[in-house]
């Protein structure tokens, strides 16, 4: 057994570590995730050149990672940043591309931007409930319904859309430019979009979709943990420090115990979230894949809620501030929990399989 | 025993509603409703509706234009205002300065301030809490310094709420720095269109404006502008703190969300079904209100207890410390039933069919981070167990 990251992905992580230190200061941060595009063209080039993508798909994609140890690596880094930029639909969409066995070059050097197209309003987490169909017109096919909330939308190229197809679920490409795109800025920053789809054309990606679209859902899952796992060391390290600076009463607050426990009790959390993330990455792309990744997002649903809660009432007044690192951390923290499945929907996974 | 309302209560209670029914304007009720910022003009507005009838100043004596209400008259109409989507009345002038002006204020002071609180002339904002001095408000450095028959101050206050449209202030300031802290506090009365004052906006976690930060540099007020005597303003402060604090539990807004949080799931679908069916969630929001329903009767517990001994006691750090645990549970529980839903920047996805999620929500995600303030302001959950530790507990 060995907890340590391969020299390659330590190489990357310290990469991309100093790489988005550098160029993504928080106030550099506030600005571009709140105001249109709601990300930084010029820095997702340089971060594309980095390899961030690359390392997200697997060699024989054309890739040099895409295990899901490569994933939290990439994903951990961005947390800590908080960086806004459309990785994770790049990513999920590099699964579907490889579970189809498409080229993907276009995406890899980031030439293409893509973003991925499941969640609708009457199906925000559940891949069974989707309403959008396909059918079949000329050679291609033309797709119609909403697509709700698609993470990065609001810059993509391509959406690549699950829809209903031959009493299965396909996934299919529509050029952004044929949908009715409204992107918009989210409450914890970065961009989605509503794409609305009216007969829209689409070429077919993968029939047969659903375990694909499980895949990718499942590496998602590894991502948003491993983000959410960076953003609360940050978040958790700012607090402490805080503690140890900020004077009430005469004494630095953190020597009051109440403050103390609190702080141990967010590590506490931390270190079981960062667990339960391994463990979801090391399993991804096996049998049990779906299941540990529910483990996982519903354990980083709690603890970040925790982290983000607490953090905010251990600073007082100034981390409800804009100003202030933490309340950005904390949004984030807390608004990843509606992405790909919040904690009950997990849990709800978690139980499926007692009864049987 | 008897937990029901008196007759005199429920026609109380009538004769609220209907006037609620009748002169709450729909477009003030609608933006408290969604949530979003209030302007200026609204929350005067409704300030006005509410002096005509004379139930603006609900806790001052009838002999200073209050309405003269028992608490169990006005906890029902808070609850009446809260049921019908009533804005808040902006505290400062109301519910802080003037019980203080009624307590040690002159004649002359009362006779002054109170009818322009009344009539909207003066809107006031608290400057009590500063970079340095946020639960140990005791060791706030803003100073006063006596130069004939002015004070002189200078030093800065901070998260000085709805500031940026307040004509006066009223702040603690240092008289005194050879004593004990506490002894060498005064209460002044500041006009904020003297020169020396600046307001700096403070933006909040969710985007919105409603703190300020205000300096003073050589801000020249009469000596009349003190209230009570010099380095007694401890005193006030503390009154101020431990006064009438009927609404501290926030009962009211806690119906609202929890009503509002129902609604929510039961229009929006989770697995072919409303949210509202399941079990999971149904449990959430069952537990939330178990708790709420516990904390309307140990509210009006602790009122009534406050009536018999004629002011609340330490008990009140209770109500405010479950009290917004139970609002704030609820504001989270609205957000994760809205799911994605509650994903967009408030004004990004507002118009037309592209809005999602139930009506009325684009604001959701933007109050639950609002909304974490109350554990923070008006002393902090942890500094109300202290409270609760030395009084009740003679720990
Ligand atoms: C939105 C908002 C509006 C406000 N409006 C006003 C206003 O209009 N006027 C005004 O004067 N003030 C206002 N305040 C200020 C508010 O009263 C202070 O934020 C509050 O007193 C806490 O002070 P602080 O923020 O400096 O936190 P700190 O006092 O620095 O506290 C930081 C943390 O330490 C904890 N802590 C401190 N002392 C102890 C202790 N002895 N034991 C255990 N824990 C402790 C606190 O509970 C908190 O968790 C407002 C604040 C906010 C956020």
């Amino acid at each position: 057994m060995d907890f340590n990251l391969t020299e390659d992905r330590q190489m990357l992580a310290d990469t991309l570590g100093r790489f988005l230190g550098e160029k993504y200061p928080v106030e550099h941060r506030i600005k571009v995730a709140y105001d249109a595009p709601f990300q930084d063209p010029a820095l997702w080039d340089q971060l594309v050149e980095l390899g961030a993508l690359y390392a997200l798909a697997p060699e024989d994609a054309g890739g040099m990672g895409g295990s899901g140890f490569d994933i939290s690596v990439v994903f951990e880094a961005l947390g800590k940043s908080l960086c806004p930029e459309p990785v994770l639909g790049a990513m999920m969409a590099s699964r579907i591309f490889a579970a189809a066995g498409a080229d993907q070059e276009t995406l890899l050097t980031g030439a293409t931007k893509y973003a991925v197209g499941i969640t609708e309003i009457d199906a925000p987490y559940e891949l069974d409930q989707i309403s959008t169909v396909a059918t079949a017109k000329g050679d291609g096919f033309a797709l119609s319904g909403r697509k709700s909330t698609v993470y990065g939308g609001q810059v993509a190229d391509v959406v690549l859309v699950a829809a209903k197809h031959g009493g299965g679920l396909g996934v299919f490409a529509v050029n952004a430019r044929d949908a009715d795109v409204t992107g918009y800025g989210m409450m914890d920053g970065g961009g989605a979009a509503e794409v609305l789809l009216d007969d829209t054309p689409a070429t077919l990606v993968l029939a047969d979709a659903s375990a694909a679209l499980e895949d990718a859902v499942n590496a998602g899952i590894v991502a948003l943990c491993a983000e959410a796992v960076g953003a609360m060391d940050v978040t958790h390290a700012t607090t402490v420090d805080y503690l140890k600076q900020r004077k009430q009463f005469g004494i630095p607050i953190g020597k009051f115990q109440v403050l103390q426990h609190r702080a141990v009790d967010m590590l506490t959390e931390i270190e079981q979230a960062r667990s339960i993330t391994i463990k979801a990455a090391a399993e991804l792309g096996g049998a049990d894949a779906s299941r540990y990744a529910s483990m996982a997002k519903n354990m980083i649903g709690r603890a970040a809620r925790l982290v983000g809660e607490e953090s905010i009432q251990m600073h007082g007044g100034i981390a409800m501030t804009w100003e202030y690192a933490v309340s950005h951390y904390a949004k984030r923290l807390i608004m990843l929990d509606a992405q790909l499945g919040d904690t009950d929907y997990h849990l709800s996974q978690v139980m499926k399989g007692y009864a049987t | 025993m008897d937990l029901s309302y008196s007759k005199e209560d429920l026609a109380f209670r009538d004769e609220v509603r209907a006037f609620l029914a009748e002169h709450l304007p729909e477009e003030v009720s609608s933006a408290v409703r969604s949530g979003g910022e209030l302007t200026k003009a609204m929350m005067e507005e409704w300030h006005a509706i509410l002096n005509t009838r004379g139930w603006l100043a609900t806790i001052w004596p009838k002999e200073f234009g209050g309405p003269g209400w028992s608490p169990v008259q006005k906890h029902i109409f808070e609850e009446e205002c809260c049921r019908a989507y009533a804005p808040r009345i902006v505290p400062f002038g109301l519910n802080m300065l003037g019980p203080v002006l009624i307590k040690f204020g002159s004649k002359k002071q009362q006779d002054h301030y109170l009818p322009r609180i009344l009539d909207g002339t003066d809107w006031w904002c608290q400057g009590y809490s500063e970079p340095g001095a946020g639960s140990d408000l005791a060791s706030l450095k803003t100073k006063a310094e006596r130069d004939g028959e002015e004070w002189v101050i200078n030093g800065q206050k901070t998260w000085t709420t709805l500031g940026q449209h307040a004509d006066w202030i009223f702040c603690l300031c240092r008289t005194d720095h050879d004593v004990k802290q506490q002894a060498g506090i005064s209460f002044i009365l500041v006009d904020m269109a003297t020169p020396g004052i600046e307001v700096r906006p403070i933006k909040l976690i969710e985007g919105g404006h409603e703190v300020n930060e205000v300096f003073f540099t050589d801000v020249r007020v009469p000596i009349g502008n003190l209230v009570g005597e010099e380095n007694k303003g401890w005193t006030i402060a503390k009154f101020l703190l431990t006064h009438e604090r009927t609404g501290i539990a926030g009962v009211g807004f806690s119906m609202q969300a929890l009503e509002e949080v129902k609604s929510i799931a039961r229009s929006t679908m989770r697995g072919a079904r409303p949210l509202i069916e399941d079990p999971l969630f149904a449990a959430r929001i069952a537990q939330a209100e178990i708790d709420l329903e516990a904390m309307k009767i140990t509210n009006l517990r602790m009122l009534f207890k406050a009536q018999e001994q004629g002011a609340p006691g330490p008990e009140t750090s209770l109500l405010k410390i479950k009290g917004t645990v139970i609002n704030q549970e609820l504001k989270d529980l609205a957000r994760r039933a809205l799911g994605p839903a509650a994903t967009p920047f408030p004004g990004h996805v507002s118009e037309g069919n592209l809005m999602f999620g139930p009506a009325d929500t684009e604001h959701n995600a933007a109050r639950y981070f609002n909304n974490r303030k109350t554990s923070i302001f008006g002393g902090s959950n942890e500094i109300q167990r202290n409270i609760v530790t030395k009084t009740m507990l003679e720990l």
